[in-house]
């Protein structure tokens, strides 16, 4: 067992100037036990980089989500999530047997099958958007104009909310994903989110329509306020994680054309770039043993599921883009009874969106060097702020 | 090969049915169903696949 570590490294480890995933995600991997760190806000934190050891963590009964608990990495700096006493029906931040009601409520939801007979409505977002692009001349932006806008557009759709609100949902959202928002900010945005869906879902009440909240409103196993907390959740988890991964998928099948259409890509593509490295938070409630490291109760964990995507001893030439590989076993959308619920919806926008596009605007490319694109280094989420493209 | 579900413990993430579809199915409440014993051996890799990658362990599958 080894001691806590004299020189904690910095954090988050993602920086300007280095490749992707942080070189250091090797090291650690490589060492024993696991990698103390401490967090801006000064908090020391356990980071888990071996995909054994994350699912390990994911899954013990004696580390938690619930940010209530002492020791909860919940730093604003770092993305802390709020709690459900902040948000009702703020579910990721509960544990069995607690959250079990609100996963069991939405899966109907989520199911393979339910997704797939999304595919038409999806399709013709996607369809919407490329006619807007080729509209407007022969360049874009394509996160703005493609890769943002494809999955607000699906789970605004999805959920019932209004398309003309997309904007102000977009940006509360991007408060709340930036890793430099003060907690003033960070309040704000969810206060304006929670607003409006209440208001939202009193007009539901009145006049329902063919949507999920309407549909949770008639079921009536989630209280209004619970119903407004989960609608935020799934509204904020719908596009902008979305959106990062169909960014930077784009670029990869740029320099990779041989599996545009090919829907191993995707799984692929969700293992690669582990968008949501810095998303699971946890802390032991009870001493635990994790990679032969002693975790005492109340200390926190952040399990790095880009550094568990790229380990070797369960993905050969873990760095290299190989859709022909068998990517099943990562763990991008997370592990556990936690593992995100808009998975498969995930899936099959990123599968629309890649065939579509490269199918309509065939001579797509870069109009700037790749080195050159805008990585959010800032995200609490791996992607690009913008993505300059031309055909 | 023997395949069993925990309907309790499952949480509808539909790994299973993208992995061996032939084998599992998500019910009207998006919990795992047991659609078939696997076939052929490369149904028995994707029910093995299926088992190994659920995130809430709630498929066992045994050899004999």
């Amino acid at each position: 067992m080894t001691t806590v570590d004299k020189c904690p490294v910095a954090f988050p480890l993602r920086q300007p100037g280095q490749s992707f995933p942080p070189p250091q995600y090797l090291q650690f991997r490589e060492q024993q036990g696991l990698v103390s760190t401490t967090l801006p806000s000064g908090e020391h934190v356990w980071l888990v980089t071996r995909h054994e050891d994350v699912r390990e963590v994911l899954t013990d009964p004696r580390i938690s989500s619930n940010p209530s608990h002492p020791g909860f990495p919940r730093a604003a700096k770092t993305g802390g999530v709020p709690s459900q006493d902040e948000v009702p029906g703020w579910f990721v931040a509960l544990d069995p047997p607690e959250h079990g009601r609100f996963r069991k409520t939405l899966i109907p939801e989520f199911t393979v099958r339910k997704v797939r007979e999304m595919r038409p409505a999806i399709q013709q977002i996607v369809d919407e958007r490329i006619d807007a692009m080729l509209a407007a001349g022969n360049t874009a932006d394509l996160i703005a104009d493609f890769a943002l806008s494809v999955p607000s557009l699906v789970i605004s759709t999805l959920l019932g909310v209004p398309h003309a609100d997309r904007d102000f949902f977009e940006t509360r959202t991007r408060v709340l994903v930036t890793l430099t928002s003060t907690d003033e900010q960070r309040q704000a945005a969810s206060k304006a989110l929670l607003r409006y869906l209440n208001r939202l879902i009193v007009i539901k009440q009145k006049r329902p329509g063919d949507d999920l909240i309407s549909r949770l409103l008639a079921d009536g196993t989630l209280g209004k306020q619970e119903l407004s907390g989960v609608s935020m959740l799934l509204l904020i988890a719908g596009h902008e994680t979305t959106a990062n991964n169909i960014g930077l998928g784009v670029v990869t099948l740029l320099s990779h054309p041989q599996w545009i259409g090919d829907e191993r890509a995707v799984e692929e593509l969700l293992r690669y770039y582990s968008v949501a490295d810095l998303v699971a938070f946890r802390v032991a409630v009870e001493d635990v043993e994790i990679g032969g490291q002693l975790i005492r109760a109340g200390e926190g964990i952040i399990p790095l599921v880009a550094a568990a995507n790229h380990d070797g001893t369960v993905f050969e030439r873990p760095d290299e883009f190989d859709p022909g590989r068998s990517a099943r076993s990562h763990v991008a959308f997370g592990y556990g009874v936690h593992q995100c619920l808009g998975q498969n919806l995930v899936r099959v926008e990123m599968d629309i969106a890649y065939r579509t596009l490269f199918e309509r605007i065939p001579t797509l490319e870069l109009a700037v060097p790749v080195t050159d694109l805008p990585i959010k280094y800032d995200g609490v989420l791996y992607g690009l702020h913008s993505l300059p493209v031309r055909w | 090969m023997r395949i069993s579900v925990d309907t309790d413990r499952c949480v509808g993430a539909g790994q299973c049915v993208l992995s061996a579809p032939d084998v599992f199915d998500q019910d009207d409440l998006g919990i795992v169903m047991v659609l078939a014993e696997p076939a052929d051996e490369p149904a028995r890799e994707a029910a093995r696949q299926a088992g190994v990658i659920c995130p809430s362990q709630a498929i066992t599958v045994g050899e004999s």
